[in-house]
């Protein structure tokens, strides 16, 4: 049947005879009868073989670059073909929410298994089953940390544009006031932060590293933060997390960030998933599916969802959040990758990033494009150049299958991953050079 | 089940990334300590992720009549669509040149949806419905306050309603006002028009409602709440049982969230990634979130619509998810999409005769594409209360139905076969809850402690909340 429908006309009749009905349309009696059956602007059915021709030729007309030199929230890392093998399992697919936990026990081990590893990666007490994004974690983190007192939002400028801007329309939602506080030198500037956070400050959003690749003073800006008797929300590059001193361990109350990097395609934006992980203090506050562990009657060990009495479906207006579908295929996904990858693993793909964005960020220096901020970066970095050189740089290179640094104020957001060969980094250098006046 | 963390040891690895080809670089500071990450070889790995596929439960399983969430069959044809790599290799933000093919995709599907629901504008971002929910509700404050009337601080949202509905509500800075239903599971007129007033932001209503009744007086609702000044928004959820039959504009709805993982087939995947696209009425167009497709001459680009309320999260949405949509919708075309909802309903009213011989209905009168069914009586005559009901499906190797919702049914549960389940399937369940119904009265102590097949048995809840354990803790840290 062209529409799944798994009954027959024939059979359709004979489940009308049972239901004493005349027609389908008897079925629809309580339907004014002017809103039946209006035309539809839709073309008519297509075969299978149809749609595979129709998506195979949208898919045509996009371009993929066999080298990706961009991140910008959506990084090209190596997936294992493992990963790839068991997330494509029909059972897991097409399952949903485990409010049957009998029968999903598979289900909630894995998710039980990824909160886990994201506290691990983190250094954070708790973490939850998921939310849509990182853009979204971050502002669901934000509303963790109100109070009757504490009501003003404060974000830095050299956070994610995108996380920003998603940060003020939940901020409009629910009324509250938002301050971006400045850079100095592409970093937080911690004089300016301290004079901003005062007694009515809920919070100070971080993220590391920051939107330009820079590794920011976590630790002096948290311990500026509680100073104020603000909370700490840290929004995190999971490979990142790999090397640089965890959220844990920089003071922060809860960890949020795009798991992305661990195993999801780029996907033109998604889905991806937003990781919260905080303190066991704050664990009543998190929104969201979390899963735990317990017995069952035999006493056999179990895992459920829990801590339901915080959600939507029982405090109704009364929640902290509204959420229900998370992304729990994304989280199992991000489970799988670390398992594959092992601590070992993870910290090679993260040595990797780390070391080629700074051969790169060499080269291109030695080509004649040097960076536009100064201090310590991670795997993203910006040069220094106008508009028009930008352009012909980006065209340049894409000429030649490689997709460069995004355009941003005053040069170009560059990123290296694991996948990038040095030869890849030395033409990208070359053809730079050739275009430079 | 044994934990990854506990298979494998210090040293195990899959050998999966090349030697650095630059010199190595080193943080000034960097973790103390690495994450513990599983140590396995790849065979452990498949045989870790293969004892837990053997404990899931999915479409491709069985039975899944879980009420409100049409749990229909996930053809395989999206899935090959969503994957190529034209659409899964393609960064975000490249230029719009570029990426032709999936700017065409967002916007026919845009297109599709507006056809679907009567709505003049469409926007994908929205993760989930929930998410569309909040989206639309800041639609209709940003058109409040557009108008100087943002003194309209209240929705109106029925006591039957799913708990997104007033969460939401309150997200977008409004206060909920409950409306109750009648004795005959819909919105009382009367409290309705005693409710709306000038504080009145919108209503917020699914229609079939939660009780899988077709509001008849749906045309009087809207009329009621746009003469009081508010908006209607329609809560999609429940659109399987009119897709392609009934649009939600002709009903007066002016914003609409849609489910994409429920009406249009896409995967459940355990819980997400879903999709919930926003539609709205002319009026509101200009307050859509950010970025939406047009179209000039064959040519796609992105735009930010002139009052946009901002972004509901980054990039575009749930794109492969959107992908799948898309698929399916092309698939049906404009004489299956309608054949879909009517054999939703049909199979639910066949469903619902037949069990009305053994159990006690919610409300009288067709149904459509679900039924709640009230245990109360049987729980009073027996002990036997729907959650055992729905443990004794398990053992059945059926998912049970919702339990539980809605809030104004005593012992409710709700079925929704969906219309890809065949008149076997139909008779399958509908044989199996007679079994547990006879079984309530005849054995009801050993119905009170299913299920008893499964590979685990009933867990204990209360104690998982009350001493919450939420990750493993190595050498019992």
């Amino acid at each position: 049947m062209g529409s799944y429908v798994a009954n027959t006309p024939a059979v359709r009749q004979e489940l009308l005879d049972a239901v004493g009905a005349d027609s389908i349309r008897a079925l629809y009696r309580d339907v004014p009868e002017a809103l039946l059956y209006p035309p539809l602007a839709l073309d008519a059915e297509k075969s299978e073989l149809e749609i595979r021709s129709h998506f195979t030729a949208l898919a045509e007309k996009n371009k993929v670059f066999p080298t990706c030199l961009r991140g910008a929230g959506a990084y090209r890392h190596f997936i294992p073909a493992a990963v790839r093998a068991i997330v494509s399992r029909e059972e897991l697919l097409t399952a949903y929410t485990p409010y049957q936990a009998e029968v999903s026990q598979g289900l909630l081990q894995g998710i039980f298994e990824y909160q886990t590893m994201i506290c691990e990666l983190t250094g954070m007490e708790v973490s939850n089953a998921s939310v849509y994004d990182g853009a979204t974690a971050a502002a669901e983190a934000i509303h963790m940390c109100l109070d009757r007192k504490r009501t003003k939002i404060y974000v830095s400028a050299a956070a994610h544009p995108e996380t920003i801007e998603t940060i003020r329309t939940y901020c409009f939602g629910y009324d509250l006031a938002l301050e971006v506080l400045p850079l100095r030198d592409g970093r937080t500037d911690l004089e300016a932060l301290t004079a901003a956070l005062g007694e009515d400050a809920a919070c100070f959003y971080l993220q590391q590293p920051n939107y330009f690749g820079l590794v920011e003073d976590a630790q002096a800006v948290g311990a500026t933060v509680h100073a104020a008797g603000a909370k700490f929300i840290m929004g995190v590059n999971p490979i990142a997390c790999a090397l640089l001193p965890t959220p844990g361990a920089c003071g922060a109350d809860i960890a949020v960030g795009d798991g992305q990097p661990l195993g999801l395609d780029l996907a033109f934006g998604g889905p991806y998933l937003g990781f919260m992980a905080a303190t066991k203090k704050l664990m009543r506050q998190l929104p969201g599916r979390i899963v735990g562990q317990t017995q069952d009657t035999n006493g056999a060990t179990g895992y459920v969802l829990t801590l339901t009495a915080r959600e939507q479906h029982i405090r109704r207006e009364k929640a902290g959040s509204n959420i229900c579908s998370n992304q729990a295929l994304c989280a199992f996904t991000a489970g799988a990758y670390l398992a594959a990858m092992g601590p070992e693993g993870l910290a090679q793909a993260a040595r990797l990033s780390l070391s080629k964005a700074h051969y790169l960020a060499q080269k291109l220096a030695e080509a004649g494009l040097s960076r536009r901020d100064g201090g310590e970066f991670f795997h993203e970095f910006v040069t220094a150049c106008d508009e028009d050189t930008a352009a012909a740089i980006s065209a340049v290179l894409a000429e030649h299958g490689i997709l460069g640094g995004l355009p941003v104020e005053g040069g170009l957001l560059w990123c290296v991953t694991e996948l990038v060969s040095r030869d890849a980094l030395d033409k990208t250098a070359d053809l730079v050079k050739e275009v430079l006046p | 089940m044994t934990l990854i963390f506990q298979r494998g040891g210090p040293g195990q690895k899959l050998s999966l990334l090349p030697p650095c080809d630059v010199p190595e670089i080193h943080l000034t500071q960097e973790r103390a300590h690495a994450p513990r990450l599983p140590q396995v070889t790849e065979n452990e790995l498949m045989r870790h992720y293969k004892t837990l596929f053997d404990q899931m439960y999915g479409v491709n399983s069985g039975s899944y009549p879980l009420g409100s969430c049409t749990m229909k069959y996930n053809p395989k044809i999206d899935e090959e669509a969503a994957a190529l790599p034209g659409f899964t290799q393609v960064h975000p933000t490249q230029d719009a040149h570029t990426v032709q093919g999936c700017l065409a995709v967002l916007h026919s599907l845009e297109k599709a949806l507006c056809a679907v629901t009567g709505m003049d504008g469409v926007t994908l971002q929205p993760a989930a419905g929930a998410h569309g929910e909040f989206a639309g509700l800041l639609l209709i404050k940003a058109y409040h306050q557009s108008r100087g009337d943002g003194g309209r601080n209240r929705i109106l949202i029925p006591d039957s309603a799913h708990g997104t509905n007033p969460a939401s509500a309150r997200m977008a800075g409004f206060e909920v006002v409950n409306i109750p239903s009648g004795p005959d599971g819909c919105v009382d007129l009367d409290a309705l028009r005693a409710a709306a007033g000038p504080d009145t932001a919108g209503l917020m209503l699914t229609n079939p409602n939660t009780v899988g009744i077709f509001e008849r007086n749906i045309l009087d609702i809207t009329r009621i709440v746009h003469d009081a000044g508010g908006l209607c928004y329609y809560d999609g959820a429940n659109l399987n049982a009119v897709v392609g039959v009934v649009r939600p504009g002709d009903m007066g709805f002016d914003v609409c969230h849609l489910n994409l993982h429920k009406t249009f087939a896409t995967p459940h995947g355990g819980g997400g990634p879903g999709s919930g696209p926003v539609g709205c009425k002319a009026a509101l167009l200009d307050f859509l979130p950010g970025p939406q497709v047009a179209e000039e001459d064959g040519l796609y680009r992105f735009f930010t619509p002139s009052r946009s309320i901002g972004r509901m999260k980054q990039f575009y949405g749930n794109f492969t998810v959107a992908v799948k949509a898309l698929a399916y919708l092309l698939t049906l075309g404009r004489e299956r999409l309608p054949e879909a909802a009517e054999n939703a309903v049909l199979n639910a009213n066949y469903m619902m005769s037949r069990l009305a011989k053994t159990y006690d209905m919610a409300y009288n009168g067709p149904c459509m594409h679900e039924f709640v069914m009230t245990l109360e009586g049987l729980h009073k005559e027996t002990g036997v209360s729907a959650l055992d009901i729905a443990k004794g499906l398990l053992d059945h190797g059926i998912h049970p139905p919702t339990m539980y919702f809605p809030l104004i049914v005593h012992e409710a549960l709700m079925i929704e076969p969906t219309e890809t389940e065949s008149k076997a399937d139909l008779d399958a369940m509908c044989a199996a809850l007679e079994a547990l119904h006879a079984a309530a009265i005849s054995e009801a102590d050993t119905l009170r402690a299913a299920p008893h097949t499964t590979p685990i048995h009933r867990l204990d809840e209360v104690g998982a909340a009350r001493n919450p354990i939420l990750r493993y803790e190595f050498n019992g840290r």
